[in-house]
């Protein structure tokens, strides 16, 4: 098992910027997941630490040793690909057998590794099987068996659930989940889906355009958002945004928006001119008091929560409250926000305004 | 009986049916003509109306692998028949003095149909796959040249080649000829691998290539594999060219490299017109390239489809 260093990573296609100088460190045993949009350059950045890729400049590091030149065969990396990229002439038992043979090991021993693999993933009945009448998960397994036989120093996926079913995703997230736990191997995971990310992530790194946008733990990703990219792109629905005209001084603990005041948490810096107040759904209460007056335009039904769409004099607001409070469409009420959740954006750079988040808390 | 979208009526299969077999007869008829006619006395064969029922003699036979001599008849009284072949040709008075040459240009078309065939697939399915897979320096023009030798009828180079084959040396030899029709069929190769190469998912040999394998390996124990049926359906094309090829053999090979199809038709000169002899070697000519199409058959279907119905 290994820590992966990635330094100053850059990677172009001629005139495109597929990532640009990017730097983080993968922990020994972390779960770690790049999460973005197609194109934000999250699976050329996992391609590159696999060795697939050469970096145009910029260093990667696994366990202390400089490999960002080295070929994928010399770094001892798994790799497992969203279409799974099976052997397709070769049958369960070879394809899983496949990256002890090229080690030149004795038959006995691939045969009972092999073995010991398909125990654990389950599907030691179906070692004889040719791959091409798989299920999605099975075919999902024998990638994943491939992977584990050797014991690499850490497992790249890409995007490994794609293919499958959306009932099947699911079991097959805690599956792999549970499987990284109880082998602990270093684990980067490309994935462009949030809950996924959110579910099964240590770390997650938010990418957008070939630039990091964030990176931290699912909590640090969700509740403060780094930018207003990763504010959009994460939650479903995602995070309201109330754009507001003003200036704000370090140590301010309110703003005003459309002459009403809103508490927020300490501000640690100044800014002024377009900005943007930022609540999640859940962080929006409707009271029939004072507060920001909204007209009700739709509400959804999802069982235990509903969501309300209201629209007030600035932008269109959700919010996601009990199922059983009544919201009438049409009707008007008051909106109030969860002040120590609200975050700020300058709108000219996308990046979210410091608070003093610890004094809330407090 | 219902009949879903997909599944046609009892009527339009038997249509069908009937087309397909109509078409195949048609086009059978000739060859089944040949057939016969290599099995007719010379006689029977310019006989008209045309016989399909005569009696089948090896004559043709006989005379497509032996030459003869016209003898008087006390030679021929002096001299008994010494084999069944030669009782054959006693009735016009000739005996067998030796082999033709049929067998030795029928080895010459072997050895440059295959010779030819397999360097046009190695090279194609080298060439294809580095045009697949690499960023290869002005890729797009290199192909467009590489189609454009195909763009006139090779013989219009004709003379240009017959005086470099003189020049190099190679004129009336199995390599000259062997490497003018891999110089043809090549463009065919490449343009028709790289197709099949192009369908061939990256990710294959990328896993291979973290399993552990150079490229080579992964190129050989992966890629080749899954290009099994382009690599058949290439070879066929390409051995069809150079086996059934007429004009560069009459022009470049005489003695030594000649090969059947120029020499079946001087058949004719020899002794009258000899059609039994002719259909012969004809016949014996479409054999190895029945066996080798009917041997890569099951890969042959998927190949023509060109991927277009893959997965």
């Amino acid at each position: 098992m290994a820590e992966i260093v990635v330094q100053n990573v850059r990677k172009t296609f001629g005139d495109f910027v597929a990532v640009s100088d990017s730097s983080f460190t993968v922990q020994d045993g972390e779960f770690f997941v790049l999460l973005g949009p197609s194109g934000c350059g999250k699976t050329t950045t996992l391609r590159m630490i696999a060795g697939l890729e050469v970096p145009t400049s910029g260093q990667i590091f696994l366990d202390g040793a400089e490999v960002s030149q080295t070929r994928p065969s010399e770094r001892d990396i798994a790799f497992v690909f969203q279409m799974f990229a099976l052997y397709p002439h070769m049958n369960v038992r070879k394809n899983i057998a496949y990256p002890l043979v090229s080690q030149g090991l004795s038959r006995a021993v691939v045969r009972a590794k092999v073995d010991e693999v398909a125990q654990i993933l389950g599907i030691d009945h179906i070692l004889d099987n040719p791959v091409s009448g798989l299920s999605g998960g099975d075919r999902q397994r024998v990638a994943l068996g491939r992977a584990i036989v050797r014991n690499p120093k850490a497992f790249m996926m890409d995007e490994p659930l794609g293919a499958l079913d959306a009932e099947f995703r699911e079991s097959m997230a805690e599956e792999l989940r549970s499987l990284h736990d109880r082998m602990g191997a270093t684990t980067v995971y490309v994935t462009h889906d949030q809950l996924e990310a959110m579910q099964m992530g240590d770390k997650i790194i938010v990418m957008n355009h070939g630039v990091i946008e964030q990176f931290g733990t699912p909590q640090e990703i969700y509740d403060y958002p780094a930018s207003l990219f990763v504010a959009d792109f994460i939650g479903s629905p995602s995070m309201n945004f109330l754009p507001f005209q003003g200036t704000v001084r370090k140590g301010a603990t309110q703003v005003l928006i459309d002459k009403h005041t809103i508490a927020i948490p300490e501000l640690l810096e100044d800014a002024d001119g377009e900005l943007i107040l930022g609540v999640r759904p859940e962080h929006v209460f409707l009271t029939k008091n004072s507060g920001l007056p909204a007209k009700v335009i739709a509400t959804e039904y999802l069982g235990t929560s509903q969501i309300v769409t209201l629209e007030t004099a600035k932008s269109e607001i959700k919010a996601r409250i009990d199922a059983d409070q009544c919201a009438d469409t049409g009707g008007t009420v008051q909106l109030e926000f969860h002040s120590p959740a609200i975050s700020i954006f300058n709108e000219a750079s996308g990046r979210a305004l410091q608070f003093d988040r610890g004094l809330m808390a407090g | 009986m219902s009949n879903s979208v997909l599944t046609p009526s009892r009527r339009s299969q038997y249509v069908a049916a009937f087309l397909v077999i109509t078409y195949a007869l048609i086009t059978m008829i000739p060859l089944a003509w040949i057939f016969l006619t290599g099995f007719k006395s010379p006689a029977d064969a310019i006989s008209y109306p045309p016989k399909v029922i005569f009696e089948p003699t090896l004559e043709g036979y006989v005379n497509l692998f032996t030459t003869r001599t016209r003898q008087t008849e006390d030679f021929l009284a002096a001299n008994p028949p010494e084999n069944w072949a030669d009782e054959i040709v006693r009735q016009y008075d000739m005996v067998i003095v030796g082999p033709s040459k049929f067998g030795e240009r029928f080895l010459n078309s072997v050895i440059i149909g295959f010779g030819s065939t397999f360097l046009s697939v190695f090279l194609g399915t080298l060439a294809a796959y580095a045009f697949s897979r690499f960023r290869v320096p002005l890729k797009d023009d290199l192909l467009f040249f590489i189609l454009s030798t195909r763009m006139m009828p090779p013989v219009a180079v004709a003379i240009p080649i017959f005086l470099m084959f003189r020049n190099l040396g190679l004129s009336d030899t199995h390599l000259g000829m062997i490497l003018l029709y891999t110089g043809v069929n090549i463009s065919l190769a490449v343009w028709l691998l790289k197709g099949f190469i192009d369908e061939i998912p990256r990710e294959y040999e990328e896993a291979a290539l973290i399993d552990g394998y150079t490229r080579f390996q992964s190129f050989y124990k992966v890629i080749l594999p899954q290009a099994a049926s382009g690599i058949a359906a290439t070879a066929i094309f390409c051995l069809i060219f150079s086996w059934n090829e007429y004009a560069f053999a009459v022009l470049l090979t005489s003695a030594t490299a000649q090969t059947a199809p120029p020499f079946i038709p001087t058949i004719i000169g020899i002794g009258g017109l000899d059609w039994p002899a002719v259909a012969a070697g004809a016949t014996l000519f479409l054999i190895p390239v029945m066996i080798f199409t009917i041997l890569m058959r099951k890969h042959l279907l998927s190949g023509i489809t060109f991927g277009a119905v893959r997965k």
